[in-house]
């Protein structure tokens, strides 16, 4: 097991597990069973693993793919995407996984954003399926290669001959694409040494151990899915059971039954993945099955509400899911994955405190949990070894325990750049702000919020402005008289996404036809152009929205205005 | 229970609990999911509300965008199973 006390002999991600073809300790495990609803599951064992990941380096180099060149990998979850991935890294080239087309998303705004990250990134190569390759090829300025491009370049070339990079360990590993406004996702570059360390830090905060199986729905596109659910277990030869995000979410009861059947012992969701499955899993579906073979379920991404635990175990206790089970780590793209983890052993320290002042004077004061200003707050636990945590004032200045301020962090896994992107100066005094509010308490963090407006939906990051200039181009709508916020929603236990927009038109208002016919379209624009559905959508007339003395929309009064009219707070 | 029933009993659970506009009029025909009126996780909550309903248990394979994106193929596929 790679822990930082046996750090050593890694000195590249190529080095470490993947790459021998048994470990030692660990014969004859799987390196990847990957399921698929309706279909067998397909079971790869270390040494074929080894093989295929070799001969996709050799057909890569074949096509042309050389050392520091960046590759975007853009399949639906798949074997072959992961294969290109291990396989570009054999080659030196960068890899960095991006999210697909869906049924919902606009395939031309697609292409515009892959367009305009072509250029900014200077792009070497696209690789994708053979369905969506014809769309992509003639709009971008990088060849895009098929499936049947690579395939007969593997079949072409001597796998025997072919010789993986040396990479130097200070050198970039691959990327991962952290969202941000359109056309601008900023690549989070991070090389072999710091994802190294933050595997071996991580590994010890997790006690991983040989005999861990990790199950796995996560999009490898996210921070989350690609490191704790592909990188993690394939370099530290843990087994993986792997499945796409789009099959789980439809039927997830599919991850109940690969802990069943391949006795999983660790997996990682975010808040409403906890929800998701306690609320939409039939019974039926759970029959004979058991998950007391897991150790960790690992809350990370987006806030951790104490509510979604409980329902998770009231629901799930009958399967052998115990409390102590369910732990949280925080983290980000930017320090590799994880800042902090709470231990195995035991339930997340809740810290009750009084909301009233927390709002007011920036201090998380406890209170007993019947005070009328009591909210309970979810600890995420220390950082990892490695990593520092410290609490800052808008200056930059430290703040002492139970201060609230933003978060800043140090490590020896932290980012080396923003990928072609020297506009954008990550750290300050050596520290990285990560935009997070939170405080800390007896050594552990805990987060009370954002310093911008950020929203997360289901663990992804998700910009207003992003919503809102979609929301200002449907015709009908005021433009720039449109806004968009987070709404905080218990049952589904993530922020779910609204919209005010304001129109002209008073008779629109009154005549329900065309109101509809105006939601409708917006709800449809919203869906074709971004990855994220409208919960609630309010038109308004001139009057309703509250502007500042400047003219502009005040996201936050608006939100608290929509929010006192639904009686919430 | 008539198709009808199962018909507005479905439009109402979708527009109130899925679309969380009880106003919204949902036609027969529109995409619900490609329309952007919900996201796909709908489709299990979905799949829970018709088990309980109506006692018809729609298996995976049939939870997919292309086969549940419509009010009628929905209904229609509680329609079939339905004793």
């Amino acid at each position: 097991m790679l822990y930082p006390a046996t750090r050593g002999g890694f000195q590249t991600l190529l080095d470490a597990l993947t790459l021998r073809p048994e470990p030692v300790s660990n014969p004859g495990r799987p390196a990847l069973i990957y399921l698929e609803t309706g279909r067998p599951a397909q079971n790869i064992s270390r040494p074929d693993f080894r093989r295929t990941v070799l001969a996709y380096g050799a057909g890569l180099q074949a096509l042309g793919l050389r050392p520091g060149e960046l590759v975007i990998i853009a399949h639906t979850q798949n074997l072959e995407s992961i294969y290109t991935f291990w396989g570009a890294l054999l080659v030196g080239a960068i890899p960095s996984m991006f999210p697909t087309l869906t049924e919902k998303l606009d395939a031309s705004i697609y292409m515009e954003n892959m367009k305009e990250l072509v250029r900014l990134s200077g792009v070497a190569a696209v690789l994708t399926s053979d369905e969506f390759a014809p769309q992509l090829r003639g709009r971008l300025s990088c060849p895009v290669y098929t499936s049947a491009d690579l395939t007969a370049a593997i079949v072409e070339n001597d796998t025997a001959a072919f010789r993986p990079y040396a990479a130097p360990p200070e050198e970039i590993a691959f990327l991962q694409h952290s969202s941000g406004t359109t056309g601008l996702q900023k690549g989070v570059a991070l090389t072999h040494e710091a994802v190294l360390n933050q595997l071996a830090a991580y590994g010890q905060a997790i006690a991983l151990n040989p005999r861990d199986v990790i199950v796995s729905w996560l999009p490898l596109y996210h921070d989350m899915g690609l490191i704790a659910g592909f990188i993690l277990p394939l370099v530290q030869g843990i087994p993986l059971v792997l499945m796409s995000p789009f099959d789980w979410v439809r039927h997830p009861a599919m991850l109940f039954r690969a802990i069943h059947d391949y006795q999983g012992t660790l997996c990682w969701l975010p808040n409403f993945a906890y929800n998701h499955s306690a609320r939409r899993i039939r019974e039926r579906d759970l029959e004979a099955l058991s998950a007391a073979s897991m150790r960790l379920f690992v809350n990370c991404s987006e806030p951790v509400y104490q509510e979604s635990h409980q329902l998770f175990i009231e629901r799930f206790s009958s399967l052998g899911i115990r409390p102590e089970m369910l732990t949280v780590s925080y983290a980000m793209a930017e320090n590799t994955f994880a800042v902090t983890q709470t231990p195995g052993s035991q339930t997340p320290v809740l810290d009750i405190i009084n909301r009233a002042r927390l709002e007011e004077e920036l201090l998380a004061a406890p209170v007993a949990f019947d005070h009328p200003e009591a909210i309970t707050k979810v600890s995420c636990g220390r950082p990892i070894v490695g990593t520092e945590l410290r609490i800052v004032d808008d200056g930059g200045r430290p703040l002492p325990e139970r201060r609230v301020g933003e978060v800043a962090i140090r490590s020896d896994c932290m980012l080396d750049e923003y990928y072609r992107r020297p506009d954008l100066q990550p750290f300050q005094d050596g520290w990285y702000l990560t935009g997070d509010r939170g405080y800390i308490a007896a050594g552990e963090l805990f987060i009370v919020g954002r310093s911008k407006d950020l929203i997360i939906n289901a663990g992804k990051n998700i910009y207003p402005q992003d919503i809102e200039a979609i929301v200002n181009e449907v015709p009908g709508v005021h433009a720039g008289r449109a806004v968009a916020f987070g709404v905080p929603d218990e049952r589904e236990g993530t922020e779910l996404i609204a919209v005010i927009a304001e129109t002209k038109d008073k008779t629109l208002l009154a005549d329900q036809e065309r109101r509809q016919a105006l939601i409708r379209q917006i709800r449809q624009e919203v869906a074709r152009q971004s990855m994220v559905t409208l919960s609630y959508l309010k038109l308004v007339d001139a009057k309703w929205l509250v502007k500042t003395s400047s003219g502009k929309i005040a996201r936050a009064a608006n939100r608290a205005k929509w929010l006192s009219e639904q009686g919430r707070r | 229970m008539d198709e009808e029933k199962v018909r507005e009993k479905l439009r109402h659970f979708i527009c109130q609990e899925l679309i969380r506009d009880d106003e919204y009029q949902l036609s027969d025909q529109e995409g619900i999911i490609t329309g952007g009126l919900m996201d796909s996780f709908s489709l299990a909550e979905f799949a829970v509300y018709v088990e309980s309903e109506f006692d018809v248990y729609i298996p995976d394979a049939d939870l997919t965008v292309a086969k549940m994106n419509t009010l009628d193929q929905m209904v229609a596929r509680v329609m079939r199973d339905l004793t």
